[in-house]
């Protein structure tokens, strides 16, 4: 079952008199359970199409339907509510909340969700959620106490905390050296194998190589998508 | 997103820059301090003001005999001999916003003797024992005239401290005899000193006696006063006295079928005072008096007073005036400095927007909606606002305890300013945090996640 349909997504930005055409149409489909690398030079548009996949940013035609609903054109109350129990989104520079604990990082979002669930329960999850990452010794340190690669993985747990079924992950192993991205890495890799949707943004072919799937893009149009032989190494 | 989650996530916000928080607070402490100190200062002198005037009778008026035309010749004030016990009787039965009232006759001039020494009192009045309530004399020592003692004419008299200190050195003069005139008067009570009033007269140099007797045995018989063109009747017991069996008058007011003593019809009074019942009654019952008084002596529409009527609210007016503009002037410069604490909120919750943007993008990215963003904005710059205002109060309270205590103004605490302040404070919070947190909750995510 498809996750994610993309049907002639094109996106302009209009910067005064000039228009700047970033997605130039793009149609592709993700599966439920993927493991999708979006590749792609600076300014190939790969950023954009994650914004909007990622329910950040509307397209300015075409339809985007996720999970079996148009979100292209949903209001920003719904797709906020998406982001919230659907998506989970890492970054490249992991978007701590400075002196906060990484518990309270972790459950943050879940201060949005209007499940009405105690403080008790958020913690509970929470410290679940850390342990998932393997950092449930680490819940009272302030971000400033923990590497990076300790603070990607809070980033991790943060996203997992409403148990999406999507992870979009930008670069995430970007501010990470090789040791730590490895085990970055290799997490997305078990997330996945739990079967959860994972789609990273890369501009490094290693890795991409985690992916089962690269799809490429340049001036905006896809022009490569594949199956890697060894994704999920 | 609940209120007690956003309330619970402000308060972790501001907690994440303490120093910064307690700045930003410290303009609204000090604003709604010195609203707090202002109102407590001018309350507190206003009180002191109304309690001044209450002293001297902000409820009480005074009816006088009026001036009359004698020949062409316009005489003062209380040269009209109108007054009648029987109109004061009728003051009290008759108008329904007088409380109550005393008749006044006056002795002055009369000396007062005791042993080998005496004294002429700056103030020498027969009344009535509601006169005590009506002038605020409370008792110091030994006890009041009653009522009876005024229907019975009996001898008796209240003296004020400087008599006591003149005439019988500061020994407690109860139950001791004092020669007023002529006459031989028990001393009841001693009066509770009032100081120096406020054209600087001694109050205390005082003798009060039931107002029967002055006029009965002091004045009546002495005479000398301007009020007594008819004492020359009054004197003879004929007519001070019914006599059994004759009708002299034509009309028998209630008061003298009574069984007390017959006051003659021509024994005028000096003055009659009366208090209203409660200070916002006081003109409606000098206009009940005014009517009642042009009744009873038979005033034609063309004919002017015959009397007049005299209280203290035009001063009062005037003394609580000054003291409401001081106050609304100081109260103006203290909301200055409470918009200036509001614009430094702003000031500071702008910057803190700019600050936090990766923060608010990143809480838009997991599913922040604009609401949720705006409200919490909204909720910390209440919040800061209104431990600013809790804070103001109590320092506010205690400076001007300080001022109380160091500088001796009056204060009185005033539980609307609290509530004022609460509200002024966090619709301060409202107005001054509404612009960024409107600004932060209309970023983008996607720039605010980019922003540097």
């Amino acid at each position: 079952m498809a996750i994610i349909e993309l049907q002639d997504i094109r996106k302009t930005y209009f910067l005064g008199e000039i228009d700047v055409p970033v997605l130039k149409g793009i149609t592709m489909s993700i599966q439920a359970g993927e493991y999708v690398a979006l590749m792609g030079a600076s300014g190939s548009g790969k950023s954009t199409l994650m914004n909007i996949l990622g329910c950040l940013d509307r397209p300015t035609s075409g339809d985007y339907v996720f999970d079996g609903e148009e979100v292209g054109r949903a209001s920003g109350d719904r797709r906020a509510l998406i982001r919230n129990r659907k998506i989970g989104f890492v970054f490249q520079s992991f978007n701590l909340l400075p002196r906060t604990s990484a518990l309270e990082n972790v459950i943050m979002p879940l201060g949005y969700t209007a499940t009405g669930l105690s403080h008790a329960e958020c913690r509970r999850r929470g410290l679940a959620a850390l342990e998932q990452v393997g950092l449930s010794e680490r819940a009272h340190h302030h971000p400033s106490q923990l590497s990076g690669g300790q603070q990607q993985r809070v980033a991790i747990a943060r996203a997992l905390i409403n148990r999406p079924p999507v992870l979009f992950a930008d670069e995430p192993t970007g501010n990470l050296d090789t040791k730590t991205s490895l085990e970055v890495m290799q997490m997305f890799s078990e997330l996945n194998a739990q079967g959860i949707t994972v789609i990273l943004v890369t501009h490094s072919a290693e890795i991409a190589e985690y992916a089962k799937r690269t799809i490429f893009l340049k001036d905006g149009l896809i022009v490569d998508d594949r199956l890697n032989k060894g994704g999920a190494a | 997103m609940s209120f007690f989650a956003t309330l619970m996530m402000s308060l972790k916000s501001l907690r994440r820059n303490p120093t910064r928080t307690m700045l930003t607070a410290l303009g609204i402490v000090i604003g709604i301090a010195s609203v707090i100190t202002m109102m407590e200062i001018g309350r507190g002198s206003s009180q002191a003001i109304q309690a001044t005037i209450a002293k001297m009778g902000a409820n009480t008026a005074m009816v006088m005999p009026g001036g009359m035309r004698f020949g062409g010749v316009s005489r003062g004030a209380g040269a009209a001999v109108s007054l009648v016990p029987a109109d004061a009787e009728a003051i009290g039965e008759q108008c329904p916003s007088v409380a109550i009232y005393s008749p006044v006759v006056r002795g002055s001039g009369v000396q007062v003797i005791f042993g080998n020494t005496n004294w002429v009192p700056a103030y020498m009045y027969g009344v009535a024992p509601a006169y005590l309530s009506i002038r605020n004399w409370q008792i110091g020592s030994g006890r009041a005239f009653t009522d009876r003692e005024v229907d019975a004419n009996a001898r008796v008299c209240l003296v004020g401290t400087t008599i006591v200190k003149e005439l019988f050195n500061g020994v407690d003069p109860v139950g001791l005899e004092l020669r007023i005139g002529s006459v031989t008067f028990t001393i009841v009570g001693v009066l509770k000193s009032k100081g120096a009033n406020m054209m600087g007269m001694d109050e205390d140099d005082v003798v009060l006696t039931p107002w029967t007797t002055m006029r009965m045995r002091v004045t009546g018989l002495t005479t000398g006063s301007a009020t007594n063109t008819s004492s020359t009747i009054s004197s003879n017991p004929g007519e001070l006295f019914a006599v059994s069996g004759l009708s002299l008058y034509p009309e028998q007011e209630a008061s003298l079928t009574r069984d007390k003593l017959f006051y003659n019809k021509f024994t005028r009074l000096n003055q009659i005072v009366f208090a209203a019942v409660s200070t916002d009654k006081v003109n409606q019952a000098i206009a009940e008096v005014t009517q009642l008084l042009r009744r009873r002596h038979r005033l034609t529409i063309e004919q002017d007073d015959d009397f007049r009527i005299h209280n203290s609210s035009d001063f009062m007016s005037m003394m609580t005036s000054t003291s409401v503009l001081m106050t609304n002037l100081l109260l103006g410069v203290a909301l200055i400095s409470l918009v200036v604490g509001g614009v430094g909120i702003m000031n500071i919750m702008l910057v803190s927007v700019t600050e936090r943007t990766r923060e608010i993008g990143l809480r838009m990215a997991v599913g922040a909606r604009s609401r949720d963003i705006l409200k919490q904005f909204m909720v910390e710059a209440v919040v800061l606002c209104l431990v600013g205002g809790i804070v103001g109060i109590m320092v506010g309270h205690g400076a001007s305890l300080l001022v109380n205590h160091y500088l001796n103004w009056p204060i009185a605490s005033s539980p609307e300013a609290v509530v004022a302040a609460v509200v002024v404070s966090a619709s301060v919070g409202i107005v001054f945090g509404f612009y960024p947190a409107w600004k932060a909750s209309k970023l983008d995510p996607i720039e605010a996640l980019r922003y540097e």
